[in-house]
């Protein structure tokens, strides 16, 4: 067991900091406000390799592992939550699932031009209807001819509209439940797919989150991911693998609720004394560096076990739900120690408040998470 | 075309701290990088590279933790890189160090420029890229801040003065040192810092492997001898002189001449 970063680990992290400082850092505020996507960042992120980060070099990936992959979520969000969001959603659930589901013709053509970035990915499971209950899908798809035909609506679709490239999950066979549902890859501009609603979010603004909306939509019938029936169970190992990257994305939250506070109580003086020699702020800020520790140990320990094949996901649910709850926790703590200052926009903690709550819901909720880790360990 | 870039790995000063009380550098903890402006150089060569292809050797003198900032350059984007490690370097002065480089760089062979940076940024003397040229018998153009044009036997390039700049144009090979106004350095890509650690191998020299004379080099080779160090002492703090403008005026200039700074013609 190793907890030292290796000198390659170390470059990597130096670079995306460096990347996420300078080119990510400056613009956060500004489409925080907007909720403006970040094009420029994306297209920025895939020239410089980390759209497919953990894809093999063979299909334009980086080939590096998922702990190098997390360091990316992490750095990324620590600079802008928001885009730290764009990223994990199309490398952890529409990427990775293309790569680990996808057979060699869907790989050629869909997964290449994920993992260069000159196309961007997400995934389309959630329905009115089919929140933490996910099986509950009520899009169907119905085999006609060579194609499939999908109807019905996708809601709160991360990076819905910007992407090209949609992870669906939809019911061939209602009949067999959960071993109905399929899933497919479904190009932008299919005739019948259309984008609704544009949320207005508390936090990760920038993120573009749609309803998804098919009428009709005739899918080729080789852009089924996987065989019919399959769809249900990719969904969840998706999730799983998933799961560990929006950890990550919450480490990089709580890293900077830290960052922020230290700075400030560094600065920040009352009764002639810097707030940062007061034990009540000492205690606070000790409390948040530990807890962020805590949270990237089990954030890269689910990472490492999946690298090496092991099973992961009660530990990629423990470091989706601690980093989650840390970022939400620390956030609170963060604006308190920035006290009057810290509830205005002008300072980035009021942001990283707004960003850190979604953290504890998306990718399955926190109540979820604690399911999935007590069927674990109780049966 | 062969490019060799001699770079430095260096203390980020930006993030060191001065023992108070032996006035001395704290290095424990402090990251080590790539020298900036022999980064502008690499990056310089790597965009000679990209225009017109040239193959890019990186070349570095110091102890083994140093293949770290020749992995950086690899991930860059250069193709080869070379450690200069060996106890008989040590406590080389400017002197030694250039006398070792050029050792190495006449083994190397065959290049077409030879790229360092104006200077290291803790050490300050701008002396290696210069005597390099000397002992190797080379053009030299310092300070360069644009690369104009380059065809088979020259190149052409803007070099920084005090107040404006010079368009030299001189013969190949040359050895060029580079200032920060040159270029933006390109971070590596993700893929560039798997090749670097996992593909791209560092050769490491030593003294037999260069064929230099252990007399020449390292401390025995280096004149240089560091007497003391110490912290300067700062800045006086500056005097706002208060009153009407003109009154405030004259008297500033009175005690500017009786300070011998100003002189009354």
């Amino acid at each position: 067991m190793d907890f030292v970063q290796t000198p390659k680990q170390e470059m990597f992290r130096t670079v995306l900091q460096e990347f996420a400082e300078t080119e990510v850092a400056p613009l956060a505020a500004e489409i925080d406000e907007s909720g403006r996507f970040p094009r420029e960042t994306v297209i920025r992120m895939g020239e410089l390799g980390i759209m497919g980060l953990p894809i093999p070099v063979q299909y334009g990936g980086a080939g590096a592992d998922t702990t190098t992959y997390c360091m990316a979520v992490e750095e990324i969000s620590r600079a802008c939550a928001a885009t730290g969001i764009i990223l994990s959603a199309h490398v952890s659930v529409c990427t990775q699932p293309i790569y680990q589901f996808g057979n060699a013709e869907q790989k050629e053509k869909f997964l290449i031009p994920l993992a260069k970035g000159e196309k961007l990915g997400a995934i389309a499971l959630t329905e009115p209807n089919a929140g933490s209950d996910a099986s509950n899908q009520q899009t169907v798809a119905v085999l006609d001819g060579e194609h499939y035909v999908f109807n019905g609506t996708k809601i709160f679709v991360t990076n819905g509209g910007e992407a090209d490239i949609y992870l669906v999950m939809a019911m061939t066979d209602p009949a067999k439940g959960l071993k109905g549902i399929s899933a497919f890859i479904v190009e932008k501009g299919t005739p019948g797919f259309a984008f609704g609603k544009k949320e207005n979010k508390m936090g990760v603004r920038a993120s573009s989150t749609t309803e998804l909306i098919f009428q009709d939509c005739r899918v080729p019938k080789e852009n089924l991911l996987g065989r019919e029936g399959e769809g249900f169970s990719i969904a969840m190992q998706t999730l799983n693998g998933g799961r560990i990257s929006i950890g990550a994305q919450a480490v990089g939250i709580a890293q900077a609720c830290l960052d922020e506070s230290i700075r400030y109580a560094k600065e920040r003086e009352q009764f002639n004394h810097t707030i940062a020699s007061f034990q009540g702020i000492q205690w606070m800020l000790a409390d948040m560096a530990t807890n962020v520790e805590a949270a990237r140990m089990l954030v890269y320990k689910a990472a490492s076990l999946k690298d090496q094949k092991k099973p992961y996901s009660k530990e990629s649910a423990m470091a989706k739900l601690f980093a989650a709850e840390t970022a939400m926790n620390q956030a609170v703590k963060a604006v308190q120690i920035h006290g009057g200052y810290g509830y205005m926009k002008e300072y980035k903690v009021e942001r990283l408040m707004r960003d850190a709550k979604i953290t504890e819901i998306y990718e399955g909720t926190s109540e979820v998470q604690r399911t999935i880790i007590a069927s674990s360990i109780l049966k | 075309m062969k490019i060799v870039v001699c770079i430095k790995q260096v203390p980020n000063t930006n993030e060191v701290k001065l023992d108070p009380k032996t006035g001395t550098l704290i290095r424990e903890g402090v990251p080590s990088i790539i020298n900036p402006d022999d980064k502008n150089a690499l990056e310089a060569a790597l965009e000679l590279k990209d225009q017109y292809g040239a193959e890019i050797t990186v070349l570095t003198m110091g102890p083994p933790q140093a293949d770290y900032a020749l992995r950086e350059a690899l991930a860059m984007g250069a193709d080869e890189a070379i450690l200069l490690s060996d106890r008989a370097f040590a406590g080389s002065d400017t002197w030694a160090t250039s006398l070792t480089l050029a050792e190495a760089l006449k083994k190397i062979g065959d290049y077409t420029i030879i790229f360092c940076g104006r200077q290291a940024i803790d050490g300050d003397t701008a002396q290696v890229g210069p005597e390099l040229a000397q002992h190797l018998d080379l053009p030299q153009v310092t300070y360069v801040r644009k690369i104009v044009a380059i065809d088979e036997d020259s190149i052409t390039v803007e070099r920084v003065l005090e107040d404006g700049y010079e368009i030299i144009e001189a013969g190949l090979p040359i050895l060029l040192t580079a200032v920060k106004e040159l270029n933006n350095p390109r971070l590596p890509t993700m893929r560039g810092i798997m090749e670097a650690f996992d593909k791209k191998a560092i050769k490491v020299w030593g003294i037999g492997d260069i064929g230099g004379d252990p007399e020449k080099l390292g401390l025995n080779g280096s004149p240089t001898q560091v007497k003391r160090t110490f912290t300067p002492a700062g800045k006086i703090a500056g005097r706002i002189i208060e009153g009407a403008p003109r009154v405030a005026v004259h008297t500033l200039f009175e005690e500017l001449l009786a300070k011998n700074i100003l002189k009354e013609v």
